[in-house]
């Protein structure tokens, strides 16, 4: 119990997705500018990332393995992933029409977020139980959301400051993110 | 079959991406019939009528919101100031009503534009975000001005502006846009236009 709660921590903020292992960048860069749309890029995420590793655990376990074909996962993983966003967008279009609202924008983007990939890539590679990879996708999702919270408020602040011409723009936002994952890097030896 | 998929490997490598595929493309297919959201063809039909600026002068906060609440709540369709008359008359003939006059309060006479005050900008570029078209260039700190062409008159930039220096004025006469004045006839346009003549 303690070390599934060691996973978790870990993956939230020792191993952070975003700042400790660059992936994801991009829709981290990309959605940043406003929190509203942060916020709704990192609930989506959220929920696309635990429910891929346990679909991507289940494909693992009981299709590719017996078939000794791991070395197709990622492209296996690919596929259960696009099917997972694309099945979510439609049942959360049907059952809720205002979370489609704050979500459906994103859920589509989420399909290419290479977070989604690295997380049951990683799943596999560190042999993680069923439950071990739903923390661990739970909480890598958690700290990428956490981060591109964090980052698109210092990205509101930075708009208004007042930036040298050579780096205004995405150059200023990769200073100020290179300046977080070094914070980050504190957490490291804490769990 | 499973020893003969694990003495291929090419074979079972083919046939798992194979069935995978078909088993989610069907699920998916599944879904797409089981979880299908029922839209009115009419509210498709009014939002390719609609100006497609999402200004929200109607007081919705899109094209597509308006047009669900014209559908559904019986909304007036006299709301939307950048399509003007022509929309209006369009909406009507969808509808098959009479089309109404342009809702006073909601309406600025004639096609508008934005105005920027170029001594007073200083580059705050909030503006820029507003605008739903693009039609405001400029950089921080430096001067924005209205591209004429592009702005379709929503209004939006002006609020947002934090010296005041945006202002509406009716779209000037030029040789591009004057055209003969025709007899004025109640005319029921077939189709919402932009073009002037």
């Amino acid at each position: 119990m303690l070390s599934d709660a060691a996973l978790l921590l870990s993956a939230i903020l020792v191993n952070n997705f975003v700042l400790s292992q660059f992936l994801g960048l991009c829709p981290f860069m990309g959605v940043s500018n406003k929190v509203e749309t942060a916020i709704g890029m990192a609930v989506a995420t959220t929920f696309v990332m635990t429910l891929a590793s346990a679909c991507a655990y289940f494909v693992f376990h009981w299709l590719l393995v017996p078939l000794g074909l791991e070395y197709l996962k990622t492209i296996f993983f690919i596929l259960v992933i696009a099917s997972v966003v694309q099945l979510t967008k439609m049942i959360i279009e049907k059952t809720s029409p205002v979370l489609y609202r704050v979500l459906g924008v994103f859920l589509p983007l989420i399909t290419s977020n290479c977070a989604v990939l690295g997380v049951v890539l990683q799943n596999t590679a560190k042999d993680h139980s069923f439950v071990q990879s739903l923390l661990w996708g739970f909480g890598g999702a958690l700290g990428f959301a956490l981060v591109l919270v964090l980052f698109s408020s210092m990205r509101e602040r930075i708009a208004a400051a007042d930036v040298p011409v050579a780096l205004q723009g995405t150059a200023i936002g990769m200073v100020a993110a290179s300046l977080i994952s070094l914070a980050f890097m504190g957490f490291a030896g804490l769990v | 079959m499973y020893a003969l998929l694990i003495s291929y490997p090419l074979l079972s490598a083919l046939v798992a991406l194979g069935s995978l595929s078909v088993l989610f493309g069907g699920v998916l297919g599944f879904a797409a019939v089981r979880f299908r959201v029922e839209s009115n063809p009419i509210v498709a039909q009014l939002s390719d009528l609609l100006p497609q600026s999402q200004c929200g002068q109607c007081g919705y906060p899109g094209c597509a919101n308006y047009a669900d609440a014209i559908v559904s709540n019986e909304e007036a369709i006299n709301k939307c100031p950048p399509g003007g008359q022509a929309t209006i008359n369009a909406i009507a003939e969808l509808l098959g009503i009479e089309p109404p006059a342009m809702d006073e309060e909601n309406v600025i006479s004639g096609p508008m534009i934005a105005y920027i005050d170029e001594t007073d900008c200083y580059g705050c570029t909030k503006c820029l975000r507003a605008c739903p078209v693009d039609a405001i260039i400029g950089a921080t700190k430096m001067m924005h001005t209205v591209i004429d062409t592009d702005c379709t008159g929503c209004g939006l930039c002006v609020d947002t502006c934090s010296k005041n220096c945006i202002a509406m004025y009716p779209v000037p006469v030029t040789t591009q846009n004057w055209c003969w004045e025709l007899p004025e006839y109640p005319v029921v346009t077939s189709r919402a236009s932009n073009v002037p003549c």
